[in-house]
């Protein structure tokens, strides 16, 4: 290991789709035993980021090292100390669970009977003993998803990498999951986890790098994002547009570290604060006193939206301004008679 | 440099780190085997998936056996069953490659593939380790079509003296070779579906290559056009030889590819596997572009 504490390393990677530039200059660094979150919109990069780091494509330039060990030259090296859960559970339906584990651990040349054993004790640790013997095309989402990661950890690998680990689960399902991977990072697991899930990130990494349009926008601890936010904001919702001057002029007493912004269509205006509490009563008054309605009033801390917001001007879900929306939006219906 | 892998069980004490003290050949032949099992597992646990398979073939012999057979003319004379039942074992070896593109499509869009590609394994045996299963099951297929052919009353010949049994091993040699061309096609097609969903079209090419083949009719007794698509068909030439080597009536007219129908049913499963075999690789390739 390269002995700075870092597992995965990457510079400059590019990887190009004909035109469309998956990875455009990427950089990443995780250090070793942490939960790395690589967050952002759809389309980003992720999913691409982490099959070059799992050696599955070629990259078209940069260089990325994982565990020491350079992933375009010595890739079968790089395949024995990294594991990967993509977005799909890849696990073979027909199989039962153990045999699935079985025949996962003797082509990672465990040999038949530590293959055996190592199965027998993920069966355990990821809770699926009960249904071990069951055909793992009847298993819930959940269950899938932990058959599928004690699939990747088969080798107990330094990295392992998470490709959206939990789309399309339930809460409940999610749940299991995550405690999961806390249990891994508990054992000395490093994990790159891929999110869209802002929530995801938050209860489980640790630092954050943000990525949009194939490159890393911001990498930062997850408080440091949230600082770049500016702390807790206090926020009024009104109920007409013409009540808005009133409401900024309001924040604006209060308003610490940052001018007050509006959102014309939510009718919000809001703006950091420092005095928590003292702000609130006092952004109260002021508007009673001027006898504007008032629909919700609220302190808010900043969520990792904001961050993304503030990172790119865009909303997560938006799609970046110089693409084609994918869907023409329907055109406004001419005042029905 | 510490041994990565020694993070692992703290439950056993146990490491799990890959044993390197083999060759990469040793790992590359147990890595195909491997996959083998796992494709036989599957069979293990699904018993019935292989009467699935079978069904059609089977279905076919009862209709035109049974239900057509006494209308049924085989040019030259000669029994219709008997020439019908190697049409049935080329049916069955003929409808493999769905299968085989099924196990591939489904791999790729499951991710299995690119965790087979993730892990330390050969990538070879991906494709090889399903080759060779694919064989192994054609083999049982075969046998089981036999057994039923057997008790609808077909009796091949084996000749006798030093040349007893020549002929039966030849034919089953055909209709592996066959077999193993359609391996590459299969593989080839696999990849290159989108998802699952496609895999039923694959009949709409099952259908119309086994029907305009001489493996229910001879080609002199379809109209001209079409009789001259079947003569070329790869399939024809597979139950013609293999019709003439069980010694069963080949309904066989003068033209030059069912006089040479020996020959052509080594060479139509070289030239496949000359074509798709390198395509394939290079779809199984192009995964990591
Ligand atoms: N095999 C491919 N061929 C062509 N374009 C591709 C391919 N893979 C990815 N892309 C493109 O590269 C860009 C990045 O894709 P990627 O899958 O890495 O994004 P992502 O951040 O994982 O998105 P998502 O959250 O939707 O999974 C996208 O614009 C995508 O269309
Ligand atoms: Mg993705």
């Amino acid at each position: 290991m390269s002995g700075d504490g870092y597992v995965v390393e990457a510079e400059g990677l590019e990887k190009r789709y004909g035109d469309k530039r998956a990875l455009d200059g990427f950089d990443l660094a995780v250090r070793e035993g942490t939960v790395h979150g690589l967050l952002g919109p759809n389309g980003a990069g992720k999913t691409t980021a982490v099959r070059i780091l799992s050696t599955l494509v070629r990259l078209d330039g940069g260089r990325a090292t994982v565990a020491g060990l350079d992933v375009a030259r010595q890739p079968r090296q790089v395949r024995s100390r990294i594991g990967l859960t993509g977005q799909y559970a890849a696990i073979d339906e027909i199989l039962t669970g153990r045999q699935n584990l079985e025949m996962f651990g003797r082509l990672f040349h465990l040999g038949r009977k530590r293959a055996k054993l190592r199965a027998a004790q993920l069966l355990r640790q990821f809770d699926l003993e009960a249904a071990a013997d069951k055909g793992a095309g009847g298993y819930s989402g959940g269950m899938r998803r932990r058959l599928d990661l004690a699939a990747s950890m088969i080798l107990a690998p330094a990295v392992l990498f998470l490709d959206e680990p939990t789309t399309g689960l339930d809460p409940r399902s999610r749940g299991e999951v995550w405690e999961a991977v806390r249990q891994l990072v508990a054992d000395g697991t490093t994990v790159l986890l891929t999110t869209q899930y802002l929530e995801e990130a938050d209860r489980l990494a640790s630092r954050i790098t943000v990525i949009d349009q194939g490159r890393a926008i911001a990498d930062d601890t997850l408080d440091g994002l949230k600082n770049r936010v500016g702390g807790d904001r206090v926020e009024v919702v009104v109920r007409e547009p013409a009540h808005i001057p009133y409401a900024l002029q309001a924040v604006a007493r209060v308003a610490h570290g940052g001018q007050p912004e509006a959102d014309m269509g939510e009718l919000r205006v809001h703006a950091p604060v420092v005095d928590r509490v003292g702000s609130l009563s006092e952004v109260a008054r002021y508007l009673q006193h001027y006898g504007i309605p008032v629909e919700d009033i609220g302190l808010r801390r900043p969520s990792l939206d904001d961050v993304f917001l503030r990172l790119t001007g865009r909303r997560t879900e938006e799609e970046p301004a110089d693409q084609e929306p994918e869907f023409e939006a329907p055109a406004a219906e001419g005042a029905a008679a | 440099m510490s041994g990565g892998a020694s993070t692992a069980s703290e439950a056993t004490g146990r490491t799990y780190r890959r044993r390197p003290q083999h060759g990469r050949l040793f790992w590359t032949v147990a890595d195909c085997w491997n996959v083998v099992r796992r494709g036989l597992t599957h069979y293990r646990r699904q018993p019935v998936s292989i009467l699935w398979q079978l069904g059609f073939p089977i279905l076919s012999v009862l209709l035109y056996g049974y239900v057509f057979g006494k209308a049924m003319r085989v040019p030259g004379g000669g029994d219709y069953k008997a020439f019908l039942m190697p049409g049935m074992f080329v049916m069955t070896v003929a409808m493999g490659f769905v299968s085989t593109a099924t196990i591939f499509v489904n791999d790729a869009k499951k991710g299995v593939i690119d965790r087979f590609r993730s892990m330390p394994m050969a990538p070879s045996a991906v494709v090889a380790g399903r080759g060779a299963t694919d064989l192994i099951v054609a083999c049982a297929e075969l046998g089981i079509m036999m057994a039923t052919a057997y008790g609808m009353g077909w009796r091949p010949e084996f000749g006798s003296g030093p040349d007893f049994g020549v002929g039966f091993v030849k034919a089953v040699a055909l209709l592996l070779a066959l077999r193993f061309a359609l391996i590459w096609v299969g593989v080839w097609l696999g990849l290159l579906l989108p998802g699952p969903e496609q895999v039923g079209g694959l009949f709409a090419i099952v259908f119309p290559l086994t029907m305009i083949s001489s493996i229910y009719v001879s080609p002199q007794q379809m109209p001209h056009w079409l009789g001259q698509a079947a003569l070329w068909n790869p399939l024809s030439s597979t139950a013609g030889a293999t019709r003439a080597l069980f010694g069963a009536p080949t309904g066989q007219g003068t033209s030059w590819p069912e006089q040479h129908a020996l020959l052509l049913a080594g060479a139509w499963p070289a030239a496949l596997t000359l074509l798709f075999l390198p395509l394939a690789v290079r779809r199984f390739r192009r995964l990591s572009r």
